[in-house]
């Protein structure tokens, strides 16, 4: 070493190429990366998966996750899946995947039977927790939110991608670690009419040691995560600047909208909610009562208790009393996607701020768990909070090394909501159910033979959908994989992402521009032109610049090493979503609630001819719309069921056939 | 292809993340293995701690921690613009107006 530099210690394979073959390949390591690899594997497939980080701790649940939503085929659940798949519909006003929910709402329970077969923890098997509310004594699953109908349930999450990559090892799963997939490889052949596309698999590089792949498959999972970085940025602490990880920035959007992949709901952006780079604090390490904290004990400066209040605004004495629908109330939705639900479904919350300011509560607020009964205090710290992705080490080890005890301390609340946070309204984010891939029943994208799960999926939300998509996408893509041959990867396509791929390297360092600075000016200018308002005039400027920075500043990137040139396509991934959301904005010519979306030039919200999906590709530079009604997917249970004979009897002959028994044959 | 040598610099951050024990660090690189944003680099002298190369990549998801065979070999803090405040619970219901606690850092 000297002066701060080091010698590079992994082997420079720069221009090397080596082509894998393989039945399905699955772009991204996470949660439905994985479930996708597994179902295709246990067709007898052959699997490559690509993963940019390490699939033992990759995605946005590596660290691990609290909670399962939706599990409505649990055997204490009080709940069916058509139930709580049309609740979430009606809820997002329809701008919600239908599909997905539904699948994860009917297989998603079969999902974590698998994540404890594979060695991962889902039931209170110690007893730490007997007795308690939550728990059922019979089954030791526990439960969170709804304690009446039991369809959340809490579970040690940090045991689940370690179990996950054992069991696709022992699967024969080729596990492609340190591998950033770059490009979709798409074979078009013309018949009379038109130009049919097919995908064939993908490109990628080493973010090591520079070597470039060819992955040749028959069918491929797009299983990568949702979009960031793209209006938050912060160059000193860029691992901060978003709520998912750092890596995650929606690289599977951006090779999807360079193959001709369509998309919906991409206008859709949320005033931000987490950047602990910026406004708020580390996710779960602040005071507060959503989600994992979900329901503590919140008080004010002077330790008066803040009520919790249910949907008819009736003051709950006790905490018990947090967890149960309201008299008339079937069930309540919580998670991650509902943030202040519609009357239907909406369950107990505290006081609104405008309301407590009125009565005289003062800031800070805090979230006061010593007040609580002893498992739901211990059940909130300790377990969601040590279970739930990055908090085993940050929030709970490290707070209780700092010395903060949950019987004896109270922990400051930020802002004045829930999230502990206080954001400006151009900084945004891809929160509460945003856009994503347009997909059809088999979770196909547009194009032949490219399929989608988990993140990458329009209206995503949590582990229990990343995990049921992935696997009901594996399947689907095994069926179509063994109907097909291999397609021909042209040289041309492998030698243009290869030059594209490697520019950086060898660009002019004298004049060279960074990634953080292309990442920082592609943020101030989403900020600036596609903030909180929009309009066609600004909307087009913010186009104009990005294209000149394409045109301009992309030649000029420069990069040292593999792991720089790694950011450099990250950035360039976030530069090209930038753009589909430009586009995606121009596209919608109203305003709209559900979709968070403000035209200053058409300001009418959700008028009646404008409540659709406006479904976005590009092809050749040319960027083509379509109109899909809200409700395409049909009547769920009908649909799906007419497309899944082939696992509903494949579950009836096996262990589904005892969960089905213990609960009473409902569902069946 | 014209082959180019690889070079890599130590990235100035306003924090630091991660901090190695060397006494108890055994240079197995299983926190550098892990590393989710490849921000640690295994240390060119055999048996050592990694170098923190990326420090400001870092996202705090505490995966080096979690594998790390030696508790106490690397040990994660948050900036100190993110230690988030707590202090001792206030008698309940109390309208009492009272000082500011004593922050914890």
């Amino acid at each position: 070493m000297e002066n701060g530099k080091y010698i590079w210690p992994y082997e420079n394979e720069t221009g090397q190429e080596e082509t894998i073959e393989s039945d399905v390949l699955v772009l991204g390591g996470g949660l439905s990366g994985c479930f996708a690899a597994i179902a295709a594997a246990r067709k007898g497939l052959s699997v490559t998966l690509v993963e940019k980080g390490a699939a033992e701790r990759s995605g946005s649940a590596g660290t691990g996750f609290d909670h399962w939503e939706s599990a409505c085929t649990n055997p204490c659940s009080g709940v069916t899946p058509e139930e709580i798949a049309e609740a979430y519909v009606n809820e997002q006003d329809w701008y919600s995947n239908g599909i997905a929910h539904y699948i994860e709402c009917r297989e998603g329970y079969d999902r974590l039977l698998d994540l404890e077969s594979f060695g991962g923890k889902i039931r209170d098997t110690e007893d730490e927790f007997a007795g308690a509310e939550f728990r059922d004594d019979k089954t030791k699953l526990m439960f969170a939110y709804d304690y009446k109908n039991k369809f959340t349930i809490r579970v040690w999450g940090s045991t689940f991608k370690p179990a996950l990559v054992k069991e696709l090892k022992r699967l024969g799963v080729r596990i492609m670690d340190r591998t950033e997939a770059t490009a979709l490889l798409v074979e078009r052949t013309a018949n009379e009419k038109s130009e049919v596309a097919r995908g064939i698999g993908a490109m990628g590089m080493n973010v090591r040691t520079g070597k470039f792949y060819i992955f040749r498959a028959r069918a491929t999972v797009l299983a990568m995560s949702r979009p960031a970085r793209v209006w938050l940025f912060n160059a000193d602490t860029p691992g901060l600047c978003e709520f998912r990880p750092f890596q995650s920035i929606g690289s599977g959007h951006a090779m999807g909208w360079r193959a001709g992949v369509e998309f919906t709901m991409m206008e859709k952006s949320v005033r931000a909610e987490f950047s602990a780079a910026g406004r708020s604090f580390p996710p779960y390490g602040a005071g507060n009562n959503h989600n994992t904290w979900y329901a503590a004990t919140m008080v004010d400066a002077r330790g008066v208790e803040i009520p919790y209040v249910n949907r008819d605004g009736v003051e709950l004495e006790t905490v018990s009393e947090r967890y149960y629908p309201a008299p008339g109330q079937k069930f309540f939705l919580k998670g991650g996607v509902i943030d202040n639900p519609k009357y239907e479904y909406r369950g107990p919350e505290t006081l609104e701020f405008e309301e407590l300011i009125k009565r005289g509560y003062q800031l800070p607020f805090y979230a006061d768990l010593s007040r609580m009964p002893d498992a739901e205090r211990r059940v909130i710290w300790g377990m969601m909070v040590g279970e739930e992705a990055k908090t085993k080490i940050p929030i709970y080890q490290n707070y209780t090394q700092r010395g903060f005890d949950p019987e004896k301390h109270m922990l400051q609340s930020y802002g004045t909501g829930w999230q502990s946070a206080n954001f400006l309204e151009q900084e945004r984010q891809f929160f509460g159910a945003p856009g994503g891939i347009m997909h059809d029943w088999d979770l196909k994208t547009n194009i032949d033979g490219i399929y989608a799960a988990g993140d990458q999926l329009y209206a995503s939300d949590c582990a229990g959908f990343a995990c049921a998509t992935g696997y009901y996408a594996g399947r689907k893509a095994s069926d179509y994989a063994v109907t097909v041959t291999p397609g021909e990867v042209s040289r041309e396509d492998v030698e243009a992402e290869q030059k594209r791929l490697y520019a950086p390297l060898y660009a002019e360092k004298e004049e060279g521009i960074g990634w953080k600075e292309l990442n920082m000016a592609i943020s101030k200018a989403m900020q600036n032109y596609c903030g909180g308002v929009r309009c066609e005039a600004l909307l087009k400027e913010g186009l104009d610049l990005l294209e000149s920075f394409e045109r301009d500043i992309v030649p000029r990137l420069t990069a040292s090493n593999p792991h720089e040139l790694m950011r450099i396509h990250e950035v360039l991934d976030i530069l090209t979503v930038a753009q589909l959301v430009l586009h995606a904005s121009l596209a919608r010519k109203s305003s709209s609630a559900p979709l968070c979306f403000c035209r200053s030039d058409y300001p009418e919200m959700d008028p009646e001819r404008d409540r659709k999906h406006i479904v976005i590709r590009q092809e050749n530079g040319r960027v083509l719309t379509r109109d899909v009604p809200l409700d395409f997917f049909g009547e769920l249970r009908s649909e799906y069921e007419k497309r899944n004979q082939d696992y509903i009897k494949e579950r009836a002959g096996g262990t589904a056939s005892l969960q089905e028994i213990a609960k009473g044959g409902k569902g069946a | 292809m014209k082959k180019v040598g690889f070079s890599v610099e130590q990235v100035s951050c306003s924090t630091s993340p991660l901090k190695y024990d060397a006494s108890l660090c055994i240079g197995c690189n299983r926190c550098a293995d892990v590393c989710q944003c490849d921000i640690l680099l295994p240390s060119p002298e055999k048996g050592k701690h990694p170098i923190v190369m990326y420090p400001g990549e870092c996202y705090y998801c505490g995966a080096c921690v979690m594998v790390c065979p030696k508790p106490g070999a690397v040990v994660l803090n948050h900036p100190l613009m993110n230690r988030a405040k707590f202090v001792p619970v206030k008698e309940a219901a109390s309208v009492k107006e009272s000082a500011p606690e004593k922050a914890v850092l």
